[in-house]
């Protein structure tokens, strides 16, 4: 089933029939995925079904078969780096931050793309959505707290002024309060008009704060629609929200 | 021993040390951002050396034809690799950095040999060939092959060495040569005399160290690399493309170790392959330096060449085995403290 709500003219990322494969294993299978302007659209679903290595296929980290378009260019012959000046970046599960660095650094680099008059007003966008890290400026990334990592990890994606941010498992491991901040933020960020792909295994949180929701199994996507007709959906809430069995909704 | 023996064997150290210094700064700087254990940073020594030396003695050296050679096939690769998406600045940038740079600085060696040009002409035509030379050589060999394991790529690496040590022999032959010195001048410190060549190897030195870190501390372009060294999917996550991060790597690589074959070869006598010697002995300071700290390398350059002073001095003829006698209690004391075996991640 892949339902598009959205007419695909308006769409900001639009990909269909996208296969990836790990060799002959095929861990994505067939996929269509529409996010529009100033969206916020999200995949859930567990462990393994193929949403971070959808992701990456999208960034390009992985080769991906089918048709992916962004703002209306064809990025399948694009490699990492012309997608991220394109406007697309991508949040990676293990945030692959420049450890041995400072939290400034970290953040210039993300604006290693834009001009460099640009960059003054990225930094005080991301200081500003993010306190913490302005305190924490010349401590070492490697030696920030797991919340403070995550942070660091979108504050260094936003600083390339993206069209869409893409996170994986931004909630993977952090203290419940962290959660709650970091999906506040992710929830402000339209008002900088960016548009964000999430993957989460925290499906409540993230059908909380999207305006649509795919759900992936093994994959695929079985189910897409508005957020709230998702969580409203019985196997959704049996398999992800936890209201029948527990451990599936992954904290 | 009197001290004023001692302290010819220091001074002599120290110099020598100077330039291990650079040569190991030099292969910590490549192996942080590829990978890649470039044992081909003798050659860039020996092809600096002999191309001022062969320049200065009014000769047509062989590299300006190299680099030409291989700047055109490096725009094969590039217009190969790019064949699907050819876009025109990307096909600009090939032409005017694999063909346009090396063919003005092969038309200006040709136009200015023979003529009884400057040493500043000389050293700038030397050092211009040497870093083309070093910046497709990564393009040639080791970008393709860049997401490889550690081991292909020392693999890969001895292969350029080995090639590149015969070119040498082809260009230059196999007599030794000498450069002239940047200066005569000399003057006497107590026991000691000072060349005016020595006290060159000493500013250039520290004006390449201190250089190196206002670069990596200060500008984007040296953070990127940098950060291509922390985490390579970081750097590209962020949109520092890491092909280019290694040219740069290399270009860098290739320009010190030409400088330190410029500041040598009007001290010693540089046939084609003394180069992998010199280039072995600021391998060793980086062994030390565990291939990743700059300040622990630098300093252990200049205890390699105190070493090989003393050690010339006292048993000449087990000179380079005592140097190289100096990894084995490093390499121990380093497996002691890291027990584990860190895995490859890529």
């Amino acid at each position: 089933m892949n339902g598009h709500t959205n007419p695909r003219t308006a769409a900001l990322l639009s990909v269909s029939d996208v296969h990836v494969a790990y060799g002959k294993v095929e861990a994505v299978r067939a996929v269509s995925l529409d996010v529009a302007d100033n969206e916020i659209v999200t995949i859930v679903g567990a462990n393994g079904a193929g949403k971070s290595t959808l992701l990456n296929a999208i960034m390009g980290i992985l080769p991906l078969k089918g048709t992916a378009a962004f703002a209306g260019q064809d990025i399948a012959p694009l490699d990492i780096e012309d997608r991220v000046a394109a406007g697309l970046s991508l949040v990676p599960e293990h945030r692959e931050l420049f450890a041995t660095m400072n939290v400034e650094d970290n953040l210039q680099l993300g604006a290693f793309r834009i001009a460099k008059s640009k960059a003054a007003a990225a930094f005080e966008r991301v200081y500003h959505l993010f306190p913490r890290l302005k305190e924490r400026r010349k401590q070492l990334a490697g030696t920030l707290s797991g919340g403070e990592q995550q942070m660091l990890a979108m504050g260094r994606a936003l600083m390339g002024t993206p069209k869409l941010l893409m996170l994986d498992e931004p909630s993977l491991g952090l203290a419940p309060i962290i959660v709650a901040d970091i999906f506040r933020i992710i929830g402000e960020l339209r008002a900088n008009g960016v548009s964000v792909l999430l993957v989460e295994q925290n499906a409540r949180a993230a059908l909380e704060i999207a305006d649509r929701a795919y759900v992936m199994e093994l994959g695929e996507f079985i189910l897409s629609g508005p957020a709230r007709e998702i969580a409203a959906n019985a196997r959704v809430a049996a398999s992800y929200l936890g209201f029948q069995h527990e451990g599936a909704s992954g904290i | 021993m009197n001290t004023t023996i001692m302290l010819f064997l220091v001074q002599d150290g120290i110099t020598n040390g100077a330039i291990y210094a650079l040569l190991g700064l030099a292969l910590v700087l490549v192996f942080a951002v590829t990978r890649v254990i470039l044992i081909p940073q003798g050659e860039f020594v020996t092809y600096g050396a002999l191309t001022y030396a062969s320049l200065s003695a009014g000769q047509f050296p062989g590299t300006a034809r190299l680099a030409l050679a291989m700047g055109i096939v490096a725009f094969g690769f590039d217009i190969y690799v790019a064949r699907k998406s050819l876009r025109r600045r990307l096909v600009g940038r090939a032409i005017i950095v694999n063909i346009a740079l090396p063919a003005i600085v092969f038309a200006l060696t040709y136009a200015l040999v023979g003529h009884p040009s400057g040493i500043a002409v000389n050293i700038a035509l030397s050092l211009a060939i040497v870093a083309m030379i070093g910046l497709f050589l990564y393009r040639i060999a080791f970008q393709p092959i860049a997401h490889t394991s550690v081991l292909v790529l020392l693999i890969a690496s001895v292969g350029c060495h080995l090639a590149m040590q015969g070119f040498g022999l082809l260009f230059f032959g196999a007599e030794g040569q000498r450069g002239p010195a940047l200066s005569n001048a000399a003057f006497t410190l107590g026991p000691l005399r000072f060349t005016g060549q020595s006290i060159a190897v000493y500013v250039v030195t520290a004006a390449f160290i201190v250089g190196l870190w206002l670069f990596f501390g200060f500008t984007l372009t040296g953070k990127a690399l940098r950060a291509t060294a922390v985490n390579r999917l970081g750097a590209r996550l962020v949109g520092i493309r890491t092909t280019l991060a290694g040219q740069l790597a290399f270009l860098m690589a290739a320009l010190i170790g030409a400088v330190s074959g410029i500041l040598i070869v009007p001290i010693t006598t540089l046939y084609y392959d003394t180069g992998f010697l010199i280039g072995l002995k600021g391998f060793v300071a980086a062994i030390i330096g565990g291939l990743v700290s700059y300040p622990l390398t630098a300093v252990a350059a200049l205890v390699v060449g105190i070493v090989e002073a003393f050690s010339s001095f006292y048993a000449s003829d087990f000179k380079e085995v005592i140097v190289f006698t100096l990894i084995l209690p490093v390499l121990v004391l380093r497996s002691l403290a890291q027990p584990a075996v860190e895995e490859e991640k890529d």
